[in-house]
């Protein structure tokens, strides 16, 4: 079945940069039968990883394609914003940014049986439904860390760092908070969270760090021991990637973990609100049913996360994640960024 | 005897009418200014938090080499998302144009004072907005520079929070309004009580009970019950009048018919002539018949007042029969008939002796005056399940048909009566004592046809 739809991917357009958009698109698919009904969804999620919630989510409505439209966050939040091509369902790692979409009042409230499975931080609103709970994670070099160095907080590293500095000299990394919605998310959570985190990138910094602009291929840099250490990483991109499990070795810090959401909205503009609700409900039925679907292709979000003293904490949905969009704030915090990890 | 009251409204409806309107009117009351008072206080401390974030947000706006920059605290929106999960708007600005923030937001349009924040709401983003503008001087380059910090947010959680006060206010109205209409049909029913109980007490009085009332009454139904006694004594005097009358007049009347019919009979011995012999015996049966119809006259007013209040004393009714079945004989001789007495145990009843020996003997007078010479008649006393039965039979020819019914009615006689004495009140004085006794008068032929059997029954003691 899952081939049949794999095969089912019709057309793969990619656009460099889309001229008639005002906004990057990075891939675009076409998922069903070619004269279906289509659904218009733009995600920063790659196809590959939900292709098979898609792929159950085509199964149950026949007649129905999706055209997935990859971008960054930031350029799905523009494309929203712009409102050119109308997109019915925007997924997204970029909590704020959702926040910022369904308080602008970009986005469709939903309730369903489906919404419903998804614990109160998971929502806001009834405009934004997380389907997914991914921590930051530090990930490090199996090779270089082989001799058990205990690496076990924010701490542990900043001592070993100034411990070593010729060791780690330009071989550590995290997110270029300028190019990642992801990266300045967790940066700014980091920051509101604890001072360590200013330490932190000050070590960081001295020691001519790589930046990133996605996961991935900090993943692939710390496989491949261009880097040792790569900070605020997708935990659940590097545990997905089982042909490097023996390269790399992924952190939860056990002083503070923050849990990314990764969240759908129902876009205002879009043609099928009908077949976005039943999108939404679909992704939310999969995340958060206990067992979660099959096919759910991230790990189970622990509900009882909130309650417990556990490190991992959910980022928190809500009007507090608009402060770190202001324009101010945010010029505010690349500066003092840039001047913490770009040290001359 | 009791005519129909003309009843025109209830008192204890009236007052719990009014009691249980003014509930509501108070329960009216107390809803609107239950839900005005906690709408007052949940829109103000919602206005304190909005307050309190654009504060904190004003604080952090501050002067740096000479540029007004702000730095927003996480707290300061992050705090109205725990109130509600409402959409959060803001601008700070200052005279040079929009600092940061939602430049078309509708609130703070105009300068405020400092230390005097302004609440306003608008319509912002097709929603309603509650906003609050605060202002405070800083000095950049030297000159004063007003910074203006609105905050907003929609209204959604308040306006589900105002509904949630408004359903508690509701259940608290109707809660009171429920509480004190119970309270008013408790008070209705015991501010009726000792009415009541006087009705009670009044109701449960024996016919010749005229005693007046003096038993302690609320102070308001005082003028009813003195009232009630004057009117008492006054129906007591008019009685005794009525009594005395009757007496008098039975005493005048009777005495010289009596004198008279002696006088009749006198002369009758003395005169020879047969003419006038026939005249005098006619002039004697005409005053028998007066004399006979004025007893009857009397018997019937001393029934109807002695039935007004009827006497409750314990008459053995089978004595009673027999003596006057007794009494009777001589008058029954004269007519060579035979009257025969039966009877089992004895019958007691409740009653008053003196109307009972009435009925009964207006029933055997009957039976004697209208059988012919030479007749049979039975007088039974006999008890049949829960009533004792007096029963009169005779071989005058019974009634052929006739209406018995219409014989009891005063003045009607029956179609056998012929040339004998009789007024026509005998069964009607009958059959008003029977039923002032709670009993019936049976009239009906006899069952070997000769004659008529009347039966006048009562309940037994």
């Amino acid at each position: 079945m899952r081939n049949a739809l794999f095969s089912a991917l019709l057309t793969v357009l990619s656009f460099a940069a889309a001229a008639a958009a005002g906004f990057e698109v990075e891939e675009r698919h076409w998922i069903g039968p070619e004269d279906g009904t289509p659904l218009r969804v733009i995600s920063t999620t790659d196809t590959a990883i939900l292709e098979p919630l898609i792929g159950s989510f085509l199964e149950d409505h026949p007649g129905v394609a999706i055209e997935y439209t990859v971008a960054n966050s930031s350029e799905v939040m523009k494309a929203v914003l712009e409102g050119q091509e109308p997109f019915d369902v925007a997924l997204s790692s970029a909590m704020d940014l959702q926040t910022k979409l369904a308080n602008d009042g970009f986005t469709r409230p939903h309730q369903s049986a489906s919404t419903a499975l998804i614990p109160e931080w998971g929502e806001w609103r009834g405009h934004v439904f997380a389907f997914s709970l991914e921590p930051a994670s530090i990930v490090v070099s199996a090779a270089a860390f082989s001799g058990g160095e205990a690496l076990r907080t924010r701490q542990d590293l900043i001592s070993l760092l100034r411990a070593q500095p010729e060791r780690f000299r330009g071989k550590v990394g995290t997110y270029d908070v300028s190019l990642s919605g992801l990266g300045y998310l967790f940066a700014t959570q980091d920051a509101r969270t604890a001072e360590t985190y200013w330490r932190l990138m000050e070590v960081m910094g001295s020691l001519d760090p790589q930046l990133f602009c996605c996961s991935s291929s900090m993943i692939e840099s710390v496989a491949s021991g261009e880097i040792l250490v790569a900070y605020n990483v997708l935990g659940s991109y590097a545990r997905a990637r089982r042909d490097l499990a023996d390269k790399i070795i992924v952190i939860d810090p056990e002083d503070y973990t923050h849990l990314m959401m990764r969240s759908a909205v129902l876009l205002r503009g879009g043609r099928r609100p009908g077949l976005a609700r039943s999108f939404v409900d679909h992704l939310a039925a999969a995340a958060w049913s206990q067992p979660p679907a099959a096919n759910y292709p991230f790990s189970q979000p622990p509900v009882a996360f909130v309650d417990s003293a556990s490190p991992k904490r959910p980022i928190q949905l809500g009007p507090g994640l608009l402060v770190y969009l202001d324009a101010e704030k945010r010029r505010r915090f690349m500066a003092e960024w840039f001047s913490a990890v770009r040290k001359e | 005897m009791s005519a129909a009251v003309n009843v025109s409204g209830s008192l204890r409806r009236r007052l719990l009418l009014q009691l249980v309107g003014s509930a509501a009117l108070l329960a009216a009351i107390l809803f609107f200014a239950v839900l005005g008072f906690v709408r007052n206080v949940a829109e103000e401390s919602h206005d304190r938090i909005l307050l309190a974030s654009a504060t904190s947000i004003l604080d952090s706006v501050s002067v740096q080499a000479g540029e007004i920059t702000a730095d927003i605290p996480y707290a300061a929106l992050s705090m109205l998302g725990n109130v509600s999960d409402d959409r959060v708007f803001y601008r700070i600005a200052s005279p040079a144009g929009v600092l940061t923030g939602y430049t078309d937001l509708p609130a703070g349009n105009q300068p405020v004072q400092p230390g005097q924040p302004r609440f306003e709401t608008a319509e912002y983003k097709d929603e309603t907005i509650r906003a609050v503008t605060v202002s405070r001087r800083l000095s950049a380059q030297g000159a004063p520079v007003a910074v203006q910090v609105s905050v907003a947010q929609t209204r959604t959680g308040q306006a589900a929070l105002l509904e949630q006060l408004f359903r508690s206010a509701l259940y608290l109205g109707v809660g009171f309004f429920v509480l004190a209409s119970g309270l008013a049909v408790w008070t209705a029913q015991s501010s009726i009580t000792p009415l009541r109980s006087l009705t009670e007490a009044i109701s449960r009085r024996g016919p010749k009970d005229l005693r007046p009332v003096t038993r302690p009454v609320p102070a308001e139904m005082s003028p009813l019950v003195s009232s009630l006694n004057s009117f008492i004594s006054r129906l007591q005097a008019s009685l005794t009048r009525s009594e005395d009358f009757i007496a008098e007049a039975a005493h005048r009347v009777r005495t010289p018919l009596a004198t008279v019919r002696t006088q009749a009979e006198v002369t009758l011995m003395r005169v020879d002539r047969e003419e006038n012999r026939a005249s005098l015996r006619e002039m004697i049966r005409a005053i028998d018949e007066s004399s006979r119809a004025a007893g009857q006259l009397l018997d019937h007013a001393m029934v109807s007042f002695r039935t007004d209040s009827l006497e409750q004393e314990e008459v053995n009714l089978t004595a009673l029969t027999r003596d006057l079945a007794e009494r009777l004989q001589p008058v029954a001789e004269l007519k060579d008939i035979v009257l025969h007495f039966q009877s089992d145990d004895d019958a007691r009843v409740k009653g008053d002796a003196i109307l009972l020996q009435n009925a009964v003997r207006n029933i055997l007078d009957n039976a004697i005056k209208y059988s012919g010479r030479e007749r049979d008649i039975w007088v039974r006393s006999a008890n049949s399940g829960s009533e004792a039965c007096i029963q009169v039979e005779d071989e005058a020819g019974g009634f052929a048909g006739e209406d018995t019914e219409a014989l009891t009615r005063r003045f009607v006689r029956g179609g056998n009566a012929g040339d004998t004495i009789g007024s026509g009140l005998g069964l009607t004085i009958a059959r008003e004592v029977a039923e002032a006794h709670g009993g019936r008068l049976i009239i009906e032929d006899s069952q070997t046809g000769a004659g008529a059997c009347v039966t006048l029954c009562f309940p037994l003691s």
